[in-house]
């Protein structure tokens, strides 16, 4: 008998009787002002979030933040011209010298300032862990109260998608907090009116 | 399976030696449970979000046959290959088995218990395969050969400058050196060599979805998603009892899971796997290894419903003062002492004793399991099946006489408050288990029962 099939038998032979799954297995956090929510909570986790009207005011903006860096990347058509490295690779671990990313990305959770980001977007599932530093961009009217709301919306049927709240920490050594373990060193998140 | 040197009681007299040491680690983990407290009172939904999740977990117990299949058939539909392990064994070859087809010889590897349950480590490195686990804390404790002690936060044991040490041998830091920030720099800079230069990594799952095929992995670190997305194969592995039904069911799992592990509300990365990238190989290994017959007793099949989170380890007051080392087991604290009678109930006889029973453990358990209780249910099955040494038997046995018959007990009282008072040093010896680290109290002029039969009047 395959190892499945002994798996699948000895189950059987050992579960308890059927129950039933739970009919409401979902909340409502009903967030007054979500925006203030999820700027909140990635303050916690070290990460500004920025409002921006459009493509002038974040082209204006991250000129001045990542002013004097050099490879830059992203996934944004309107910020090619500000990008000065191609994501047009082939092996990922080319990408392993990029200094900043700017990322579109879907959505937002307010209760804990979770940022959906998955294949739909991007053309390296490393980029964002790679790259030292890290920008989502992501429309302001995205952000959902909590977790059941995300999954509510979460219709994505690409391969993979991430959750990433905040910059790489860890707390390893005597749970002393340090940012950048192995993925991005920093997060900043620019919510944007219409792009 | 290797022999336990020195059973957790013994464990803990060592890790006890060093006072100082002692309350720091009691501490530190105490300040985690505090964190736990504060982000969970942030939620009034918390204890609906509790009975939800074990009732979730209590569905895939008694689905877990037809959920399997399920899963299985969706992850092969997306691409992915599917591997089954009775036991540590097995599951063993399967990985070994994968590196040596696509001729691979190192590995990274993120944070897997199962793969610690296993001893997987130990058989690669015998069968040539480099493998380095890329989880600060867990390269860390590798570096020092040493088994994790905590499940969320292997390295918990150890003191910076330990750490500092360690670094300074293995990694060239400089000698004395004890800054996290500088510390962590170092690793980072080590571990994103091998990053870019293994071409197989292995993650372990924190959810499994029948519904879609596809797994969660959450890091804070981001370690599981540089390995998997830089390699040309990914193997996931899994105890069975991770699955979920459904995908909306992670609503539930991952508003619980971090809030209860470190208080954060989530991990920074928790990252959805489903396909395979372009030219990458995916794999997924699902393992029993001991898990079918615990879900036949019915008193602990409730320990399947785990999440793992370690909530359990840092509200307890004998793991934060014995240390995840003295449970000789992969999964220590109060969940490891309930799972690990089950691989072996003669190594492993006398964890479900190392416990006040105080059931803090199971007050904090973000999916309910009884775990107190189950301690309980173990000793009895323990005793029973005379796993447990006479000593501690001949103890019961005549503790049970003593209490079940009051005159005895009443004659028994009254001898051993005039023994105190006339000649204390036959108690106040390191013979007695209940002297060591207290001075024994005053013993009263009379008992309770005397003074109550005197006044009741």
């Amino acid at each position: 008998m395959s190892a499945r099939e002994k798996i699948l038998q000895q189950i059987k032979a050992n579960k308890p009787d059927a129950t039933q799954l739970p009919e409401r297995f979902t909340f409502n956090s009903n967030f007054s002002d979500p925006q203030a929510k999820f700027t909140e909570s990635l303050a916690a986790v070290y990460t500004e979030v920025i409002v921006v009207s459009g493509t002038d005011e974040l082209k204006y903006k991250i000129g001045e933040m990542y002013d004097g860096v050099v490879n830059r990347a992203t996934t944004i058509p309107e910020l090619s011209d500000w990008a000065d490295f191609s994501l047009n690779v082939s092996d990922p671990h080319e990408l392993e010298t990029i200094e900043v990313a700017i990322l579109q990305a879907e959505f937002g959770v307010a209760e804990n300032g979770a940022i959906w980001i998955s294949d739909k977007y991007l053309p390296h599932r490393v980029l964002p862990f790679i790259t030292q530093n890290l920008a989502f961009v992501i429309p302001r009217k995205s952000i959902v109260d909590n977790m059941h709301d995300a999954y509510k919306v979460l219709t994505d049927t690409t391969g993979w998608g991430c959750f990433i709240s905040g910059p790489s920490k860890t707390a390893d050594i005597e749970q002393s907090l340090v940012i950048g373990a192995h993925g991005a060193r920093s997060l900043v998140v620019f919510l944007v009116d219409s792009i | 399976m290797s022999k336990v040197t020195m059973d957790h009681a013994g464990a803990s007299d060592v890790f006890n030696a060093d006072e100082p040491y002692v309350n720091w680690h009691d501490e530190t983990l105490w300040f985690v449970r505090h964190k736990r407290d504060k982000s969970s009172k942030m939620l009034p939904e918390w204890e609906e979000l509790r009975t939800t999740a074990s009732s979730i977990k209590h569905y895939v117990l008694s689905h877990l046959d037809t959920l399997l299949e399920s899963f299985e058939a969706k992850a092969k539909e997306n691409g992915v290959h599917v591997h089954w392990a009775s036991n540590a064994a097995e599951h063993n070859e399967i990985v070994l088995g994968l590196l040596r087809k696509h001729k691979i010889d190192q590995m990274v590897k993120s944070k897997s218990m199962l793969t610690e349950e296993c001893h997987m480590n130990e058989f690669l490195i015998k069968n040539g395969i480099d493998v380095i686990d890329t989880d600060l804390g867990e390269r860390i404790v590798q570096l020092r050969n040493e088994p994790p002690s905590h499940i969320v936060l292997p390295a918990i044991h150890l003191k910076k400058q330990d750490i500092g040490d360690l670094f300074h041998e293995h990694l060239g830091t400089e000698a004395g050196a004890t800054d996290p920030q500088y510390l962590t720099e170092a690793a980072r800079q080590h571990l994103r060599d091998k990053f870019l230069t293994r071409r197989a990594a292995l993650t372990g799952v924190n959810f499994a979805i029948a519904e879609t095929g596809g797994f969660v992995v959450s890091t804070n670190e981001g370690n599981a998603d540089m390995g998997a997305h830089l390699a040309d194969i990914h193997i996931a592995c899994m105890g069975f009892e991770k699955i979920i039904p459904r995908q909306e069911h992670l609503g539930v799992f991952l508003r619980l899971l971090a809030r209860s592990a470190t208080g954060q509300p989530i991990t920074t990365y928790s990252s959805h796997f489903k396909k395979p990238r372009e030219g990458q190989e995916m794999h997924i290994v699902i393992v029993d290894n001991g898990r079918s017959t615990q879900l036949g007793r019915e008193d602990f099949r409730n320990s399947l419903k785990c999440i793992r989170c370690g909530a359990c380890m840092n509200t307890c007051p004998v793991y934060r003062r014995s240390g995840g080392h003295s449970y000789h087991n992969a999964v220590a604290g109060p969940i490891g002492s309930i799972l690990a009678p089950n691989l072996d109930m003669s190594k492993n006889a006398d964890l479900p004793f190392a416990s006040t029973l105080c059931g803090s453990c199971s007050n904090v358990c973000p999916v309910k399991i009884d775990i107190h209780d189950q301690l309980y249910k173990w000793r009895q099955v323990l005793v029973k099946a005379g796993h447990v040494p006479g000593g501690k038997k001949a103890g019961i046995t005549a503790m049970s006489t003593v209490l079940s018959q009051p005159r005895f007990y009443q004659w028994s009282g009254r001898i051993g408050r005039s023994v105190m008072r006339a000649v204390p040093f036959m108690v106040n010896n390191g013979l007695n288990p209940w002297y060591k680290q207290r001075e024994m109290p005053e013993p009263p002029k009379e008992s309770f029962r005397d003074w109550y039969v005197k006044n009741r009047k």
